[in-house]
């Protein structure tokens, strides 16, 4: 008996698959009735084929499973009337809408803003495969009785960590940031760049482009960054081409590395150079190979997996001070993790005290307090609002709406207008990320493809509608149908109570934020408006980087003076705007043996003086007319107070065992940051250790032309390089940097904050006025003026707000007063800021609640009173 | 007067369901059409246009009695209801009416 043909089985479970469940037994009787028929007629085969099709033919609407089904027809009515009844009172009151949309896209814009910066600030440097297990090495010196910080290391700790540590998998010394001429023949320019050792590449997990990670192996070779590549060669090829760095060593090009992402502490490093090189042509560098009392270079080591920093740092801690003749400064050796440098880089006293990570706090407050008021605009607007709808509620009851439903409505109306909220958002965000990163000094952008961004998002969208909607929802759906149909519904007396706390915390933020941002910017101006102790305007800075301007201090000079266009020249060692030769090696008749405080050690030639303009307040200048001057200095008030001297002018110091004979006293030179008690110096002639050159342009002539010809002079000289300078006072503008950042972003927030309170305001003002609108009508057919209804109207706000100044000025107060502690040049925090600040948030309030009142109170009582 | 359209296909399957009384099911449906147009009708087809005749209340359908052939699986017998019959009635008769209408010397020239 032959078997009996099945149709295909694939087919017939499809089928039960997608059909619905009432249908499927009748379809897959009627296929099965037609397989018989067909493979009688045309075979087992061809069947099959025809079932196959059918069951695909029967993919059609009417015969799929329905899941909605079981969701009643009525519901899904319901819903999307809610959508629509929600759009229609957005479009009746264009107002409110827009105050509440806008005014919470605002507020969520910056939130977003402040959490992708934060999150920029946390995943720094967190790109680098080895980001656990790197480690910058640090040390803490005491000189006087404070431990100050340093990362700058003597070279043989780092072959003292590679041969005598089993935990270090790798150690790197590396030359500081140093800025170099490259030289490719065609193209010369100025660029960022360290020496550093093979290992390196691997440590940072290098990312090659082109060329070999192991180049920097060969003494005579460079790995430049991507961008470093393109504008020394443009589209060309630039491996094994030969650059010239610093118009010194020659070396050949032996790869292109990516460039180090943006938010790493290696951003500005674009090209690498090998530690061999470093030592060829540096004398210095070679000079210093094994002396453990060189603090000039910095080491970076990897450990091991598992190896634990602060273990390791306890056993490198006394490496030095375990050396016979150990140095008066007590060096003490730690390692300080990559996880750790960007946010926390500051130590005091041997303790580390933060950094950034203050400022990711401080702003993250922020953006929660900014988010907080827009949603409590928003609560408060909606609140408001849906007190008029009690009538629709009233309605909606009588024909049959359960409360579960009207629960609902609320709900999805606050979703509805949250979410276009958060869309609005978004594209506010992405319009002002170019301006967001120029004062931020970020490259930030949104994290489209960041789940967790989106699940902050829209988790956030999704608690606000909730807590917005709750209000309405929960209460105004509890009325009692008729007694709001019947007029007889009153809103409670205390409905109101909630809402006015809700302003008094608004105006409480606000008002602190506004004290913030002055104080800020006190600071920064009283700090800007300090005495520098010359003349920073018309100066220019050359760093001599060749050996062409090296040692030909004189003809220089006089070419330059022959210009025209200057004034006076000078060269000293490092900039003035710079700190350099920090020396405790300078003793004094009467100094304590024990005590060795930290000195600033100028080399300078005999015109520096008149070419900054410092002051004298006692004795004299330096003068070619004395020989003797080769053996004097020159002292700062500071060191006048360090040392104590009574007659200074007859008193010798010693400088590194030289007698010095006191000439003058000058004015402190501000070099350092202006922030910062002024570190005491002082200035000694000496012509071969100076690597600066300044210049004073002549002020008769536009500085553009006397650049023209100080240029000429250089290029004459100096024809290899670049003519590469900076002026002093930008250079100066450049210590306000972090503060002044500071200062505008807070400034921008604080903006956004009373933005915020006074949209909201407006919003309250405006409902208020309305929901009054009879009782200004009657008052004004009574006879009440219009300055009446004003103050009427007027009146509780600003009782909210001045409760909100009471709160806010002490609050403030604790807290600036806290910040500014922590500088040593500090403004006062006097009275008069509380109480300016407090009248412009007066101020302002009264401007923004005063358009609607007068606005209420100019209204035709006729119109108002006619409506019933 | 409201009227409710009915699509070509859809008037087919529905005449057709009246032609064949009781035993009016898929297959049986699907196989008359052919036979009786010439053109032949898939099931998918056949039973979507009788999904659509039941839910504007033309067919009245019942379960028919389980049987051996189609694995034990029951038909799904439709009968024309009242509404149909009417329909029906109102297409034939304003076809007719039009048929009239036409003047002889405009009639497409069909051979007789």
């Amino acid at each position: 008996m032959p078997k009996n043909p099945q149709p295909p089985q694939w087919a017939s479970r499809l089928l039960e698959w997608f059909c619905a469940d009432h249908l499927l037994e009748e379809i897959q009787g009627d296929l099965e009735e037609r397989f018989l028929r067909n493979v009688d007629l045309f075979g087992e085969q061809s069947a099959k084929r025809q079932y196959a099709v059918s069951v695909l033919g029967f993919i059609r609407p009417f015969a799929l499973k329905n899941e909605k089904s079981p969701v009643p027809l009525y519901t899904q009515i319901m819903i999307s009337n809610y959508f629509k009844i929600a759009l229609r009172n957005l479009l009746k009151h264009k107002g409110y809408s827009f105050i509440n949309i806008f005014g919470l896209a605002t507020g969520m814009a910056v939130t977003m803003l402040i959490g992708l910066w934060v999150h920029d600030e946390l995943s720094y440097d967190k790109s680098f495969k080895n980001y656990d297990r790197l480690g910058q090495l640090w040390q803490f010196v005491t000189f006087d009785v404070e431990k100050s910080s340093y990362t700058v290391l003597p070279i043989p700790l780092a072959k003292e960590l590679r041969t005598k540590y089993p935990d270090v998998e790798a150690v790197s010394l590396s030359s500081n940031n140093l800025s170099l001429i490259l030289d490719a023949g065609e193209k010369k320019m100025e660029r960022k760049g360290n020496y550093v050792e093979p290992f390196f590449t691997d440590m940072l997990s290098v990312n090659m482009i082109s060329g070999s990670k192991d180049g920097l192996k060969d003494v005579n070779s460079v790995l430049l960054s991507e961008s470093s590549a393109e504008a020394l060669f443009g589209d060309e090829d630039p491996l094994n081409k030969i650059i010239k760095i610093d118009n010194k060593a020659s070396v050949k090009v032996a790869g292109v590395y990516k460039d180090f992402p943006f938010n790493t502490s290696f951003n500005d490093v674009s090209f690498l150079l090998p530690w061999s090189l470093y030592e060829a042509t540096n004398p210095y560098v070679k000079s210093v190979t094994d002396a453990w009392d060189d603090n000039s270079f910095q080491i970076f080591v990897q450990l091991k997996t598992g190896a634990d920093f602060e273990a390791l740092s306890s056993k490198i801690r006394d490496i030095r001070m375990k050396m016979n003749n150990p140095p008066s400064y007590k060096p003490e050796f730690f390692i300080h993790p990559m996880s750790r440098w960007h946010l926390y880089s500051e130590f005091k006293n041997g303790l580390n005290t933060g950094g950034l990570i203050q400022f990711v706090w401080l702003f993250g407050i922020i953006g929660g307090f900014v988010l907080l008021l827009a949603c409590i605009n928003f609560m408060n607007l909606s609140t408001a609002r849906s007190e008029k709808r009690a009538k629709e509620v009233g309605i909606r009851k009588a024909v049959g709406s359960v409360r579960t439903q009207l629960v609902m409505q609320f709900f999805s109306e606050s979703l509805m207008v949250v979410l276009l909220s958060f869309i609005l958002s978004l594209i506010i965000v992405q319009l002002s990320l170019p301006l967001f990163n120029e004062v931020a000094a970020k490259q930030i952008r949104i994290l489209w493809e960041n789940p967790l961004f989106w699940i902050a998002g829209l988790g956030f969208t999704l608690l606000t509608s909730v807590i917005s909607g709750s209000y309405p929802a929960l209460y105004l759906s509890s009325f009692q149908a008729v007694k709001v149909l019947k007029g007889t519904f009153r809103v409670g007396r205390f409905a109101a109570v909630p809402r006015k706390v809700l302003v008094v915390m608004q105006f409480t933020v606000s008002v602190t934020l506004i004290i913030g941002t002055v104080i800020v910017f006190r600071q920064i101006q009283h700090v800007k408006n300090l005495e520098v102790g010359y003349n920073r305007q018309g100066i220019i800075e050359v760093r001599l980087n060749t050996p062409e301007l090296q040692g030909h201090y004189d003809e220089l000079r006089t070419d330059l003076l022959e210009t025209g266009a200057v004034v006076e020249v000078a060269e000293s060692v490092g900039s003035i705007t710079g700190s350099g030769g920090l020396t405790t090696n300078f003793s004094w008749k009467g100094k304590e043996p024990d005590s060795r405080p930290l000195l600033m050690g100028n080399n300078v030639t005999h015109d520096y003086g008149k070419t900054i303009g410092w002051e004298i307040v006692q004795g004299r200048d330096f003068s070619r007319n004395y020989s003797t001057d080769s053996s004097a200095v020159i002292l700062s008030e500071a060191t006048l107070k360090l040392t104590g001297f009574k007659n200074p002018l007859e008193e010798i110091v010693t400088h590194q065992g030289k007698p010095l004979k006191v000439i003058g006293i000058v004015k402190d030179i501000i070099k350092e940051s202006p922030f910062q008690e002024i570190k005491p110096a002082f200035y000694v002639i000496n012509y071969k250790a100076v690597d600066m050159i300044m210049v004073r342009l002549s002020e008769g002539m536009p500085v553009s032309t006397a650049l023209e010809k100080v240029a000429d002079v250089f290029r004459k000289h100096n024809p290899s390089s670049p003519f590469m300078y900076n002026f002093v006072d930008v250079q100066y503008g450049k210590k306000f940097k972090e503060e002044e950042r500071i200062g505008k972003l807070s400034l921008f927030f604080t903006i956004l904050a009373v933005m915020i309170s006074c949209l909201g305001l407006f919003g309250l003002a405006s409902f208020i006025a309305e929901q009054r609108t009879k009782e200004i009508g009657v008052r004004k057919v009574l006879g009440a003026s219009v300055l009446n209804l004003w103050g009427l109207l007027s009146r509780d706000f600003l009782i909210l707000v001045t409760i909100s100044l009471f709160i806010a000025s002490p609050l403030a107060y604790y807290f600036m007063n806290k910040w500014i502690e922590g500088y040593v040049i500090k403004t006062d925090i006097t009275w008069w800021i509380f109480v300016g600040s407090g009248a412009g948030a007066l101020l302002i309030s009264l401007l923004t609640v005063s358009f609607q009142a007068i606005k209420a109170a100019l209204m035709n009582p006729v119109r108002s009173l006619r409506s019933e | 007067m409201k009227r409710i359209y009915l699509g070509e296909f859809e008037e087919i399957v529905l005449l057709t369901v009246a032609v064949l009384g009781d035993g009016a099911y898929g297959v049986s449906i699907s196989d008359a059409i052919e036979e009786q147009t010439g053109r032949s009708a898939s099931l998918s087809a056949v039973h979507a246009a009788l999904h659509r005749l039941q839910e504007k209340s033309m067919l009245h359908s019942r379960m028919g009695e389980a049987t051996a052939e189609r694995g034990g699986r029951r038909k799904r017998l439709f009968t024309v209801t009242a509404l149909g019959n009417r329909t029906l009635n109102e297409i034939r008769t304003v076809r007719n009416r039009m048929w009239d209408s036409i003047s002889p010397q405009n009639f497409p020239a069909v051979s007789i």
